[in-house]
């Protein structure tokens, strides 16, 4: 009974967010400890959506489209595409961790101990203690706002059009990378 | 039940940024390397609009789509990065991919 009137003394935020929450949390957990290669990025899509619902608590619809689009549509294909490309290796009988697990799960619970206590500390401040209405200004105009100040010279116009030459250089690197070459093919060189 | 403040989010994306980290540190394929960089790519980018959203203020959103674009170079360059050291080794294990080791 009492976790009735706990479930209904609950807000329609705080439900979104709990459940967004534990989708996000749980498909990472699935991530990092499923032994098949396939399923991990079929939980990342979904660790992806949860963040996506997060975002829509957040009043950033914009951004949760883009997360759709990007993370879900184009880089989780590409990821399995690359499993496809490499599945050859998955034999589930051999361990999926490697050879420095122990130091490295140290590493892990030592930096996410040393983030934790710099946060606790911060916690506290007045300022964050309850989420403040968004101006309608703001929120309703989110995307022509984002817009704008891509465009704005003393916004972000430059970063923009620097990270759109980084990814252009960057998708060509790619490709030059896995183009394959068979004239450093050693069987060729030696006939 | 208290309402949902930014301590929330801050929790979340330090869980999340947690098991990213966990992931490259302790997995041993290259592939999943890739998938927990992203989720920590992931928690940064929760991190940038819940300030955003608490501030009032949308750079945060902005950010988070550099860091998106980024997060896409990244991918693509890694992959491929994959793809050619698979073709030559025959193996993304990255205990094995020891070319450059001293």
């Amino acid at each position: 009974m009492t976790f009735l009137t706990f479930l209904t003394s609950l807000t329609s935020e705080q439900v979104v967010f709990i459940l967004a929450s534990i989708l996000t949390i749980g498909a990472a957990l699935v991530v990092v400890t499923n032994r098949n290669l396939f399923h991990a990025a079929l939980a990342l899509m979904a660790s992806f959506l949860g963040v996506a619902g997060i975002y829509i608590t957040l009043d950033a619809g914009f951004l949760a489209a883009a997360q759709l689009l990007v993370y879900i549509g184009a880089i989780s294909i590409l990821i399995i595409f690359a499993i496809m490309v490499t599945r050859r290796m998955m034999q589930v009988s051999e361990s999926p961790f490697n050879s420095q697990r122990g130091l490295g799960f140290f590493v892990a619970v030592a930096g996410f101990l040393i983030v934790a206590v710099v946060i606790l500390q911060w916690f506290g401040g007045e300022a964050f203690a309850a989420k403040p209405p968004v101006a309608p200004a703001v929120l309703s105009n989110a995307v022509a706002a984002l817009g704008v100040s891509f465009v704005n010279p003393n916004a972000f116009a430059l970063p923009f059009i620097v990270i759109s030459i980084l990814l252009l250089a960057a998708l060509i690197g790619a490709i030059y990378i896995a183009w394959p070459r068979q004239r450093i093919d050693p069987a060729e060189d030696e006939a | 039940m208290p309402p949902v403040t930014i301590e929330w989010y801050v929790a979340l994306s330090v869980i999340l940024f947690l098991i990213g980290s966990m992931g490259v540190l302790l997995r041993r394929n290259a592939i999943i390397l890739f998938m927990s960089i992203e989720m920590m790519l992931n928690s940064a980018n929760l991190l940038f609009v819940a300030f955003a959203r608490y501030l009032g203020d949308l750079d945060g959103q902005v950010l988070v789509f550099f860091v998106i674009t980024v997060a896409a170079a990244e991918v693509a360059v890694g992959l491929a990065l994959i793809v050619a050291i698979f073709r030559t080794k025959h193996s993304i294990n990255i205990d094995e991919i020891n070319l450059m080791k001293g």
